[in-house]
């Protein structure tokens, strides 16, 4: 904890033991100083400031309808952005930008939040001149515009993405201090969009032949995947809607797959082309990138499902506590292989557990979010979640996946998350065994 | 590339459900009125795709020695002379034997701790291939011919002693190079990942009390590291339940006022953005090419600096920073590209 009791500001709360002189000290201090407090919760012997003084927004009047077409965050919710992993990549075009999950509640993550990695930059892709081909083993090729799709039965499902490599920098060692970047490459939209079965169906395609099908994006990349039949026909969609919205141009404005329970690579955005075939493809990123490198040297290709999983997001590494007493411990926990069953969080480093309480909506491949209380008593504790999946598979620590997989697959890091709270309050990323 | 139209047609069933609505279709047309059907040549301008069996691999060929030639043209401002730099991407080139060649394993990949490059990973030369015709050079994809994209496969094989320099790869012996890919054997599907309904290989079991000894933390940031990430104060919610913790208690109360709107964007920044300057150059730090403060303190005195960069940056060029070359911008506008360096002129 560096900031002293003689900066105090209301952002950044002095440590629980500095607190204390610091308390008997405010008393004295001049109206400004103290108004300033009173976010801290400290309040003079008349009142709160904040309530005896009326602000300007009681007193004067605002602003008019319309002033802002596209209503934008608070100005106060600032610090919430989108962000680089410094040193991760080495250009921005092949980049990851990280949500900042510390900062976020429910399971929908706001349009502007999502994460974003590209492999050769965005665009912003004028939809009139989108085409979707779809071909290979089909009865008829066929060419669907924008106005065609949007003609389409159509559904609107919630749905997690994340990407393969989340947490990829943790299979070794610590490497990043807070949940923005060892979780941040998650997020959950609702989907608007046709089920890729439908236009299989209108295209005639030849399921008993045709087992794969690819995907391939209209960018410079020209990122292609390949999606198993099984998972085409289930719950794959061509989407152009999220949160209610289009697509943002990030996220793959005018079309993007969604493949629920798959990692975020073969969600395939800008989606221009869908081939069925009689065998996978092997593109790039099924050869050289998103296959995990066991012990043995072997890498695993085609390792798409996204585990079980789960992170408290508050408290989380770089906050810090206000001070003893009641806190709502909150968090995120998701399966690619269907619904969330339970989440248990410890506070001892994984010896005792208790069942958090799951908030509805509760669904399939999609993130559920978690509360329970927590009386902070002052001294040190290790906090951490775990997730069952209605499959009966249980999260397991990261020295269980590394007695399978190694440190070096990168890849499909689903480990029980640890944050250490010292005992002035300060939250930060650990590992326990 | 081949066309399935004409294949032998099994008739599209999901489920038993479904399959009442199959019946209907051959009523009934099925979304009437919505898409059309693709012509060959659409067909064929899309579909680019070459698979791990060399299926849709174009006829076409190119030496080591050609390849050699584009790559020092098109690929070395990025990857370096010889596929190894570092730059840009971890290196292309390195890390297997003769050895490996022969067992289709590449060992270093067990051993553990040195780079991983392209070479090293490579199982499927369609890969190669298929990505470099799809996606490079970086910043103009899908430029480049068949016969260019034989070459520089050619040329990166060379440089990875799997073939030699008189080679000339074509559609006839990619299967042959296949068949050396050191690491044509490295790849398994043998796992539970592939599709939602696949068996997991971790089994962890969900104890509530007392569970296993008291826990020890094995692995945490080291002091000089947490600051990596920025300051945590500028990443968090300003009230809330929890704080920040502060890397430096003065910037935390330079933000008790609420924060101004961010300023408007430059829009030569913006240009330099969308023109994909920046991912080589920055304002301060110099990258694969010099920081734009460099180069405005370079030609700080130059009258003619201006004319002479636009230049420079519509053909490109090295020498001048170092032997990294510039790619050319030989597609900028005249006007943008003034405004670009009269931008980067202005860097302090
Ligand atoms: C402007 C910079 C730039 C130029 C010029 C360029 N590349 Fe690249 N190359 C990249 C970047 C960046 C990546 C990684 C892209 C990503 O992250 O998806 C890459 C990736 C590759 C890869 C894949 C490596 C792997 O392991 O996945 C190959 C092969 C490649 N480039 C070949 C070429 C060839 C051949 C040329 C010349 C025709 C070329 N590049 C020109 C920047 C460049
Ligand atoms: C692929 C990497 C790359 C990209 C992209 C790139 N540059 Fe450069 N740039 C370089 C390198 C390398 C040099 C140093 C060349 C030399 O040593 O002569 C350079 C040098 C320069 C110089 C100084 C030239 C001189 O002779 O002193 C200017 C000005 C410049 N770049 C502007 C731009 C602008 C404007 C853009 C975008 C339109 C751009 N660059 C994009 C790599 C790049």
């Amino acid at each position: 904890m560096n900031s002293k009791p003689a900066a105090p500001t209301g952002q950044v709360r002095p440590a629980p033991e500095d607190r204390r002189g610091f308390l008997k000290k405010s008393l004295t201090l001049s109206g400004g100083a103290v108004a300033a407090l009173a976010g801290a919760g400290v309040a003079r012997a008349q009142g709160d400031p904040a309530i005896l003084k009326l602000p300007a927004h009681s007193t004067g009047l605002g602003q008019p309808v319309a002033a802002r077409g596209y209503g934008m965050p608070s100005e106060f919710e600032k610090n919430l952005q989108r962000r680089e992993s410094p040193g991760l990549t080495r250009a921005g075009q092949s980049s990851v930008a990280f949500t900042p999950l510390q900062g976020l509640f429910g399971i929908i993550t706001p349009n502007g939040l999502h994460f974003e990695r590209h492999h050769q930059g965005w665009w912003d892709i004028d939809p009139r001149q989108h085409r979707l081909m779809v071909h290979g083993l089909v009865r008829e090729s066929r060419i669907y515009n924008m106005d065609d799709l949007m003609r389409l039965p159509s559904v609107s499902r919630i749905h997690f993405i994340e990407c393969g490599a989340n947490t990829g920098m943790e299979w070794g060692n610590v490497a990043v201090p807070t949940v923005q970047y060892t979780h941040g490459m998650l997020s959950c939209c609702e989907f608007t969009g046709v089920p890729l079965s439908k236009l299989l169906e209108h295209c005639g395609a030849d399921i008993k032949k045709g087992r794969y099908v690819l995907a391939e994006g209209a960018d410079g990349s020209g990122l292609t995947r390949t999606i198993g039949m099984d998972r085409a026909l289930d719950d794959v969609i061509v989407a152009w809607g999220m949160n209610g919205e289009f697509l943002r141009p990030e996220n793959g404005y005018p079309l993007r797959l969604v493949v629920p329970g798959v990692q975020g690579v073969s969600w395939v955005k800008w989606l221009r082309r869908l081939e069925v075939g009689d065998k996978p493809w092997d593109t790039r990123e099924e050869t050289l990138h998103y296959i995990d490198l066991m012990p043995d040297g072997l890498h695993r290709q085609y390792s798409s499902v996204q585990e079980c999983k789960s992170v408290i997001t508050t408290p989380s590494g770089g906050q810090v506590l206000l001070n003893k007493g009641q806190y709502n411990v909150t968090g995120l926990a998701w399966s690619g292989r269907g619904r969330v069953r339970r989440v248990d969080v410890s506070f001892d480093g994984g010896r005792n557990w208790k069942e958090a309480r799951l908030e509805n909506p509760v669904l399939t491949k999609a993130l559920t979010r978690f509360n329970i209380d927590w009386v902070w008593n002052g001294g040190p504790a290790i906090l951490q979640s775990r997730a069952i999946d209605d499959t009966g598979y249980v999260q397991p620590k990261i020295a269980q996946l590394r007695a399978v997989r190694g440190t070096r697959s990168i890849y499909h890091n689903n480990a029980i998350q640890s944050w250490l709270v010292a005992a002035n309050g300060e939250v930060s990323n650990v590992q326990v065994e | 590339m081949s066309r399935w139209n004409n294949a032998k047609l099994v008739v599209f069933a999901l489920a038993a459900g479904a399959c009442v609505q199959a019946a209907a279709q051959t009523a009934k047309p099925l979304y009437p009125g919505v898409g059309r059907a693709a012509t060959n040549a659409e067909i064929a301008a899309w579909d680019i795709d070459v698979r791990g069996d060399l299926k849709g691999l174009p006829p076409g060929s190119g030496s080591v020695s050609r390849g050699e030639t584009l790559w020092e043209a098109k690929c070395t401002s990025c990857h370096g002379s010889f596929g190894e730099s570092n730059q840009m991407f971890p290196p292309l080139i390195g890390g297997i034997t003769p050895e490996d060649i022969k067992t289709g394993r590449v060992a270093a990949l067990a051993k553990g701790g040195e780079q991983r490059t392209t070479v090293m990973k490579l199982s499927r030369i369609s890969t190669l291939w298929d990505y470099i015709n799809r996606a490079m050079p970086w910043n103009a994809p899908k430029t480049l011919t068949a016969d260019e994209v034989y070459a520089l496969t050619a040329y990166l094989l060379n440089q990875g002693n799997i073939v030699p320099d008189s080679f000339v790869l074509s559609d006839k012996n990619m299967a042959e190079v296949q068949a050396r890919l050191p690491n044509r054997n490295g790849l398994t599907r043998d796992h539970g990942l592939w599709d939602t309904r696949g068996k997991p290989d971790v089994s962890a079991k969900a104890c509530m009390k007392n569970c296993g000894p008291e826990p020890r933390i094995t692995s945490s940031l080291p002091d000089h590291a947490r600051g990596s990430h920025g300051d945590f104060v500028e990443q968090n919610r300003l009230f809330g339940p929890v704080r920040a913790v502060s890397l430096s208690g003065g910037a935390a109360v330079a933000a008790v006022t609420p924060p101004a709107a961010a300023p408007a964007a430059d829009p030569a920044q913006a240009l330099a953005v969308k023109a994909g300057c920046m991912a080589c150059h920055t304002a301060k730090q110099r990258g694969i090419g010099p920081a734009f403060a460099e180069i405005a303190a370079k030609y700080r005195a130059d009258s003619g600096a201006e004319n002479k960069l636009m230049a420079k940056v519509k053909s490109g060029g090295q020498g001048v920073w170092g032997n990294i070359p510039m790619p050319p911008f030989a597609n900028l506008q005249e006007q943008d590209l003034r405004t670009l360096v009269r931008w980067i002129l202005k860097t302090e």
